[in-house]
């Protein structure tokens, strides 16, 4: 499991690299999500929707191999999947990144912003966890 | 070339998030769960990721330009804003919640499941939300600038 992880990240890297040295762009999924979503990815944002194809063509891909779809256990109730997703969508706008523009690229980036970033929405995630899980719900 | 480019970039993107255990959300919260049976697994993902894109961004401010020569413009690295603070904080405890970031909430909302796809409605309502609240009041050329 240990190395699935890093060899998925690597490949998460790798296509960051890809986006970046063939065109220039960052590869951070809420911003080219929220372009797409809003409508803003006409013309030159095209490659927003290109990117979003591949992106979404990978649990395709993945069928071929293992010739499974793709299933995930997500057992929250409707209403707060409601509240969290709100605050993912919102957050990452507000904060122009998420753990892919952020992390991936800003850390990669060197990027003092980024880190700062980072840091807050990791250290909050692991608050948010505790207090759920071992002073609410513990 | 440039769609192919994107399409690929993409593709790669969503292979290595379901292999890396990412789309797993009960994975993703034993990760969050440091004072719990926490599963540093995940770290390992965001690790081997920069140490592919360190070099990369190296590359491009040094150079400036892509491999193909197209003008390369990189996000600002220093600004700290009250923006960047709530939004991250906000980010953090939705995802704090669901176990769940963007990446993976595109991918396993593909599952069909109504669960995943409630949640990527209302991620995408947020972005709506903050679209109709605050997008036009923020000068224009920050939505370029930055990790978008």
């Amino acid at each position: 499991m240990l190395l699935q992880s890093l060899f998925g990240g690597v490949l998460i890297g790798l296509a960051a690299a890809i986006l970046l040295l063939g065109q220039g762009k960052i590869a951070g999924i809420s911003g080219i999500f929220g372009n797409v979503v809003t409508g803003r990815a006409r013309s030159e944002g095209a490659w927003r929707l290109w990117f979003l194809l591949g992106f979404i063509a990978a649990p395709v891909l993945a069928l071929v191999f293992t010739h499974r779809w793709l299933q995930v256990q997500l057992d929250h109730a409707p209403a707060l999947l409601i509240v969290a997703g709100l605050l993912v969508g919102f957050g990452t706008q507000l904060g122009s990144g998420c753990t892919s523009g952020h992390g991936v690229c800003g850390l990669g980036n060197l990027s003092q912003r980024s880190l700062v970033a980072v840091l807050v929405f990791m250290g909050v995630a692991a608050i948010t966890v505790f207090v759920t899980r071992h002073l609410i719900g513990g | 070339m440039g769609p192919l480019i994107a399409f690929t970039a993409g593709l790669v993107f969503g292979i290595g998030l379901l292999i890396s255990g990412m789309t797993d959300p009960a994975r993703v919260l034993a990760f969050l769960d440091v004072a719990g049976a926490w599963n540093p697994a995940l770290a390992l993902v965001m690790g081997g990721a920069v140490a592919v894109t360190l070099p990369a961004f190296a590359y491009a401010r040094r150079h400036g330009h892509t491999l193909g020569g197209a003008v390369l413009t990189l996000p600002d690295r220093k600004t700290l804003t009250p923006q960047l603070l709530i939004g991250s904080a906000l980010f953090g405890i939705g995802w704090g919640l669901s176990g769940v970031c963007p990446g993976p909430a595109i991918l396993i909302a593909l599952s069909g499941q109504w669960q995943p796809l409630l949640f990527l409605a209302s991620v995408a309502a947020g972005i709506g939300l903050h679209r109709v609240l605050l997008a036009s009041r923020e000068p224009a050329a920050k939505a370029t600038a930055d990790c978008s």
